[in-house]
């Protein structure tokens, strides 16, 4: 089985074309799986591939090496057909040692393909990852595909001209793997050619490892005699366009540096460092050359009570955080809406209450950013429906929030801020504009004399002469704002409050449905479920069923044609990760009997798991 | 220009329509006098005043203030003054707290608010009481004093605002006294004029749930001491007693016998150990007398000046901004 990549022995291997095909890549922390699959996606991309990645690190910052807890993962799905989830299951499991072949195992399916490394599975390995015998050899992996490829020989023995040390040189072995995977999927290698050299210019000689353990993987697919097929996937019908590939949380980032430029006005980020939010912070970090201001608080009320601050000074001021930061901002948030100002808060959710599990999502804050404060304090709420989504959810929180004078909580999740797809980048100029206004005639200012049409209140900030005025928490008389203790007068603010919000219904799109507009099944869903979701539906029409589905991009208010929509159709089901927040709302706004899926396992929705509901449901 | 406009201001514009509602006698108006009275010789024209407050009878010190006012949200004022001042470094941002909002509720914002050096003012009413709420001890309430939440008295051990401010690496602490107009006025011009962040304790006299509070500090001649830069520190009838280090610990003795100014220790608001500062701080009844002025002035950069300067820098690096470029940053592909 093993031959010299030096003396190929050249033979042809049949291609087999297939539309659509998920890998996981698995390994150690320090395996390099998270470069090996975002270079596959790269490459993917780049070749014209639809496609859509998950990675998933692990919690521990450094588990023992070889250890279950010390698996890192990258998952991607490409394909030549529309690809909107990083896939169900994995077709191929690369397993770059026992602890990964473990870990992962149980997400197979009968007939799987597995890749392992079996250069890995020594007894100490195989302790580590507490298997009592070798998989390999006990018969336990019958139901799959198992490739048994010597991938730390092979990739050292395509190494041995080179002056490394062999510590070195085993930590190239991800590009042989990647090599290896890339024939098999008649990928080029050029793309990470392209990358390793550019990442490791100066380092000549671990370029040239990296690039020779990548094609001698490459090599070794073609004369390896372990695969009798290979396979095509072909371009997918892709708008033209310049693409690049963001995560939600990089989208999120840029959305709020373009909302910046669009309002010609400094942004200010505070925020506290916290899973799975902490790389917006990193990101806008970044941007210091287009006037961005980052603030690392002291604690998650700080940024608050920052972002709001910096508000009130006449900047784009934002925080962002996960949901046990969003309780401790609720405070601060509830003395944003009594100020009415324009503050914008991003909560990457993660799953549980209290600490729960930070690296793992779900969508339960809903209910937290609706209502997580004392008294009457409506503010708006947006979801991204996918991590490209993100960006122009970042424009909307504040183009609404300045015209509106009010605050704006975006609920993106982990699974939309770590999960990536391609993004046809969209122009400048073709971007919504972001109107801001300053008041500059004194004469009659009130600082909560409202704009007849939106409600708003003027944005006058501090430094401009003749607009002197205090504001706070205690409730304000109606357009002087002096705080005022009187009954009507606090019912009569506590209404306008809720109507300037409710009032925004008019100022967004009406909610559209994929599908029939009148049929037996209505699905409604609300961030990051929408990519699993619309796939099921699709595939749900496929098979005859009458099933339309509404994808929710403002959760507050709701798009003023959704009680409309709810009644065209026998049963409403609402997917949610969570036990059943949307539902309840919708129950109780619309008094439609809607039923509920609720996954709260800290993973995303499946397809199949969807299909399989919706067939339950017919 | 807004040189100009400032140099016509008198105390009368800083004055807001709004009725004053402390309780009559209570410490605050002389406090709210004496800034309306200071800020027009400052040279900022009052548009830039920003004074930022939270929860207690001393946060409605805004609505007082004829310039933009924030009332916050019990102990958070520093945050939201932190988001002022950096988005706006040319404004002059005052915050108002008291020792239950500043010390207990928000001791964390006023602990890295000072740190950082932000360059805020932060006038921390101390009356040693929860007045708003009715007459609970506070973190500077004595051991031992009976309230209505300590009704056989406090076990909780008081904090020194001056100590804590100056462990927190403060450039600008200092302490006056409500009753004391001439001297409150001169720290509060100080304050104004430091660059930084600069603390000010004012001991304030609450005349419902702890009249008196200070009575021990103002009614004896030697309860007190004024620090003066670069003196020694005397105090006393006749200035007969001062203030000696030694052996690292601070000690009073009487001056004659043979005991001279020469002796005493020089009060230095630069002296680079910030632990002197910390001890006259911390010197209290009985046995010592309460020190007022101000502990230490230094210079160190402030934080917004460090926030304009990386962006100064980074736009320097990178050039001018367009956001076409800005999203094809990274590694993009075509799809024709």
């Amino acid at each position: 089985m093993e031959r010299s990549t030096e003396q190929p022995k050249t033979r042809s291997v049949p291609i087999e074309e297939v539309e659509q095909v998920v890998i996981r890549f698995a390994g150690d922390s320090g395996d390099g799986m998270q470069l090996t699959g975002s270079q596959f996606t790269h490459t993917s991309a780049v070749i014209g591939n639809d496609i859509s990645t998950l990675p998933d690190y692990p919690a521990e910052i450094r588990a023992p090496a070889g250890s279950l807890p010390g698996v890192s993962s990258f998952q991607i799905h490409f394909g030549s057909t529309d690809v909107q989830t990083p896939g169900d299951q994995p077709d191929v499991l690369v397993a770059m040692n026992p602890a990964a072949l473990k870990v992962h195992l149980p997400d197979l399916s009968r007939n799987a393909r597995v890749l392992v490394n079996t250069d890995a599975f020594t007894p100490q390995n195989l302790k580590k990852a507490l298997y009592e015998s070798n998989p390999l050899e006990d018969g336990s992996l019958a139901d799959f595909q198992v490739v048994k490829i010597p991938i730390t020989t092979l990739n050292a023995r395509a190494l041995k001209e080179s002056a490394l040390p062999k510590k070195q040189l085993d930590r190239c072995k991800n590009f042989w793997a990647l090599g290896l995977l890339y024939w098999l999927y008649d990928r080029p290698l050029e793309p990470t050619l392209d990358w390793i050299r550019a990442h490791f210019a100066g380092r000549a000689e671990i370029a040239e490892a990296n690039a020779a353990a990548l094609k001698a993987g490459f090599v070794y697919g073609e004369v390896g005699e372990v695969f009798t097929t290979h396979y095509k996937v072909r371009k997918a019908s892709i708008e033209p366009g310049v693409y690049r590939k963001v995560s939600g949380n990089d989208a999120l980032v840029l959305g709020c540096v373009a909302a910046s430029l669009l309002a010609d006005t400094p942004l200010l980020y505070a925020s506290y460092p916290i899973t799975p939010a902490s790389d917006v912070l990193h990101g806008l970090a970044r941007y210091k050359h287009v006037g961005v201001r980052t603030v690392q608080s002291e604690d998650e009320i700080a940024a608050m009570g920052i972002a709001l601050g910096a508000a009130y000074a006449g900047n784009l001021g934002v925080t962002g955080t996960s949901g046990p930061g969003l309780a401790l901002k609720g405070e601060m948030l509830g003395l944003a809406v009594m100020t009415e100002l324009p503050v914008v808060v991003l909560d990457i959710q993660r799953a549980g209450p209290s600490t729960g599990l930070p690296t793992k999502t779900e969508q339960s804050d809903l209910l937290l950013g609706l209502f997580g404060r004392s008294g009457d304090s409506p503010v708006v709420v947006l979801a991204p429906a996918t991590p490209a989504d993100c960006f122009a959810i970042a424009i909307e929180a504040f183009r609404i929030a300045v015209k509106y004078m009010v605050p704006v909580v975006v609920l993106s999740d982990g699974y939309l801020g770590n999960g990536a797809e391609p993004w046809k980048l969209p122009r400048a100029a073709d971007l919504p504009k972001i109107d801001v206004r300053h008041p500059n005639d004194p004469k009659g200012f009130l600082p909560y004399l409202r704009d007849p049409t939106t409600l708003a209140r003027p944005w006058a900030i501090p430094g401009t002469p003749g607009f002197e005025h205090r504001i706070g928490g205690i409730e304000k008389a109606d357009k002087s704002g002096n705080v005022n203790y009187d009954p009507a007068n606090h019912q009569l603010m506590t209404e306008l409050r809720l109507r300037k919000v409710e009032g925004i219904a008019d100022d967004i799109p009406e909610a559209a449905v994929e599908g029939p507009l009148r049929g037996d099944l209505l699905l409604l869903t609300w961030g990051s479920t929408y990519g699993a979701v619309s796939q099921a539906a699709k595939k749900a029409r496929a098979m005859g069923r009458s099933v339309g589905h509404v994808h929710l991009r403002h959760l507050n208010p709701f798009p003023r044609n959704l009680g409309d929509l709810l009644r065209g159709y026998e049963k409403v089901l609402v997917p949610e990760n969570n036990t059943g927040q949307l539902r309840f709302l919708i129950r109780s706004r619309y008094l439609v009997d809607a039923s509920g899926m609720n996954k709260v396992s800290g993973q995303p929705f499946k397809i199949r798991e969807v299909l399989a509901k919706i067939e339950e449901f017919i | 220009m807004s040189e100009d406009r400032s140099a016509v201001l008198s105390r009368k514009d800083f004055v807001s329509d709004q009725e004053v509602r402390w309780c009559p006698g209570c410490g605050d108006y002389s406090i709210l006098a004496q800034t309306q009275k200071v800020l027009p010789s400052i040279g900022i024209p009052r548009e830039k005043y920003v004074f930022v407050s939270g929860i207690g009878c001393s946060s409605r010190f805004p609505y007082y203030m004829n310039t933009y006012g924030f009332h916050t949200i019990h102990g958070r004022a520093p945050t939201v003054a932190t988001g002022i001042k950096t988005a706006n470094p040319e404004l002059s941002v005052w915050i108002v707290t008291g020792d239950g909002d500043g010390l207990s509720i928000g001791g964390n914002h006023l602990l890295h608010t000072i740190r950082r050096n932000l360059g805020v003012k932060i006038l921390l009413f101390n009356n040693r009481i929860y007045g708003l709420t009715k007459g609970q001890y506070s973190p500077t309430s004595e051991l031992g004093m009976r309230t209505r939440s300590s009704p056989m008295g406090s076990v909780d051990y008081p904090v020194h605002p001056c100590c804590f401010a100056v462990a927190a690496e403060g450039t600008f602490v200092a302490r006056a006294i409500d009753s004391d107009t001439k001297h409150l006025a001169m720290v509060l011009e100080r304050a104004a004029r430091h660059e930084g962040t600069a603390f000010v304790e004012i001991y304030q006299n609450c005349v419902i749930f702890n009249d008196g509070a200070f009575d021990s500090v103002t009614e004896r001649d030697d309860g007190t001491v004024h620090l003066v830069d670069g003196e020694p520190i005397v105090f006393g009838t006749n200035r007969g007693k001062g203030i000696r280090r030694k052996d690292g610990a601070l000690e009073v003795v009487t001056l004659g016998n043979g005991v001279g100014e020469k002796d005493l220790l020089v009060h230095r608001e630069d002296e680079p150990d910030p632990g002197i500062a910390f001890q006259l701080a911390r010197m209290d009844a009985p046995g010592f007398p309460v020190a007022l002025g101000v502990f230490r002035s230094v210079r160190r950069p402030t934080y917004e000046e460090m926030v304009e300067e990386q962006i100064r820098r980074a736009r320097e690096e990178k050039g001018p901004v367009d956001l076409d470029a800005l999203l094809r940053e990274g590694e993009c592909w075509e799809i024709k």
